[in-house]
């Protein structure tokens, strides 16, 4: 029998603390496994009961209230139960979604230097360096006051706003005075809804930064300077020089899906629970845990916990019209002509038989013929 | 700039069974590869071992409780 890795090692630290002879050391190795085996669960146990019972009572205690400050910033993270729902029912993008950025060795102990990349993450869009941005009705123009000091702030050069204008505008005359930016479309059928809407877009035009990191805000993490953001962007921020890949995250799992892969996913929602019940004071074993993530990232993707995910992945025809929504399973397994073979608990609890949890998962089997 | 995925924590170790140990795993457990765990061809992880379907992934998991784990994913199209 093979002991886990973790066990392996506590053996070897008691040897050595005990200082125990080869004999001793087997004798140890042999208790060691007898209660390792012990330990384990039998096979029938409903560890998906188990595990939905042990998140579902601390999680009555978790905080209703879905913003908390994170420290004395604006910075507002969901925490507590809306947190947790919306984990488990794998919504596509998180209600505030964030990044803790770690910065390379060479670059994370000065704080002027953590202060300029942060600057250089942000996104920038042209309303935010820009006094002005209005509709000229006469002359069926757009007209942009930029402000210097805003743009000095966030270090955007004028060329380079100009540069982003004129690559989003292929056909318009764009004319420019000192810190104004006029455009003119081209196009005949101009009008001035039209306009409105070219105005709102002008608004939002990306000119500098990484899109999505709405806010970026250096703070002191032991002796080195890390970079907490509202609003993600992980497979630009780790792109990025001077970032750290190894310890760089976010709060969104689909983005870490889509970046790091599958087996990323379900680390990340292994962590973000655990953050989340860390945070509210809850202690709940991580096997628990490990075996939801399991479930939902079994198949390749993420699938939540619910109607659309995992519940609809069941064999069963009777199983998933016992969860929510019964007609619409039972009409579109009638149109199939699906067949129920009874094999999991729900169905079998349906038509009063022994479920297979359990003792109920053995049968019993008589040899014919061989008599004595 | 393509980024080095395997450097972050989250990711962990993989590589591609060879055929034997396909084999092998499959026995062990007494499984069609069907039965496996999935992951997508379209996956980054899989993309950077370039992986075809019907191959199996082999993770090694840092486990928190066993310290260590494998893990197995088949691949899907």
């Amino acid at each position: 029998m093979t002991l886990p890795p973790s066990i392996e090692e506590q053996l070897k630290e008691l040897k050595e603390m005990l200082k125990l002879n080869k004999a001793q050391m087997e004798k140890l190795r042999k208790i060691a496994e007898k209660q390792y085996e012990k330990s384990l669960i039998e096979p029938g146990e409903a560890v998906g009961v188990v595990a939905a019972q042990s998140i579902g009572e601390p999680g009555t205690q978790l905080t209703l209230r879905t913003k908390l400050l994170a420290g004395a910033t604006e910075m507002t993270v969901t925490q507590g139960l809306p947190r947790l729902i919306e984990i488990f029912d794998a919504r596509s993008e998180p209600s505030t979604p964030a990044m803790t950025i770690f910065l390379k060795p060479s670059y994370a102990t000065s704080e002027a230097k953590v202060e300029e990349i942060a600057l250089r993450l942000l996104e920038i869009s042209l309303e935010d360096i820009s006094k002005e941005i209005n509709v000229d009705l006469l002359r069926m123009r757009i007209e942009i006051e930029l402000d210097p000091a805003k743009m000095k702030k966030f270090k955007v050069k004028e060329k380079d706003v100009l540069k982003r204008i004129s690559e989003y505008f292929k056909s318009a005359k764009i004319t420019t005075g000192a810190y104004k930016i006029n455009i003119k479309p081209k196009e005949e059928d101009m009008d001035i809804k039209k306009l409105y809407r070219l105005r709102v877009k002008l608004k939002g035009l990306h000119i500098a930064g990484i899109k999505g990191i709405k806010q970026v805000l250096p703070i002191k993490f032991g002796n080195d300077w890390i970079i907490k953001t509202a609003g993600s962007n992980l497979k630009e921020v780790l792109k990025l020089p001077e970032v750290d890949i190894e310890r760089t995250k976010t709060n969104d799992i689909f983005e870490i899906w889509r970046v790091l892969g599958i087996e990323a996913a379900r680390n990340a929602i292994i962590e973000e629970t655990l953050d989340v019940l860390k945070n509210q004071g809850i202690e709940v074993d991580v096997r628990h845990i490990m075996l939801v993530a399991d479930i939902m990232t079994n198949d390749g993707t993420i699938k939540g916990i619910g109607r659309y995910g995992v519940s609809s992945a069941k064999a069963s025809v009777l199983a998933r019209a016992s969860f929510e929504v019964p007609l619409k399973h039972l009409f579109s397994a009638a149109v199939k002509g699906e067949v129920d073979e009874l094999r999991s608990v729900v169905e079998n609890v349906m038509v009063n038989q022994p479920v297979p949890v359990g003792t109920g998962m053995v049968d019993l089997r008589v040899k014919k013929g061989d008599k004595k | 700039m393509e980024i080095d995925i395997f450097k972050n924590k989250l990711v962990p170790k993989s590589r591609i069974l060879k055929e034997e140990e396909e084999k092998e795993l499959l026995e062990k457990y007494n499984i069609s590869k069907k039965q496996l765990p999935r992951i997508l061809v379209s996956d980054p992880v899989a993309k950077a071992l370039n992986a075809k379907p019907g191959n199996i992934i082999e993770f090694t998991r840092e486990s928190k409780t066993a310290g260590m784990s494998k893990f197995y994913r088949v691949v899907v199209a």
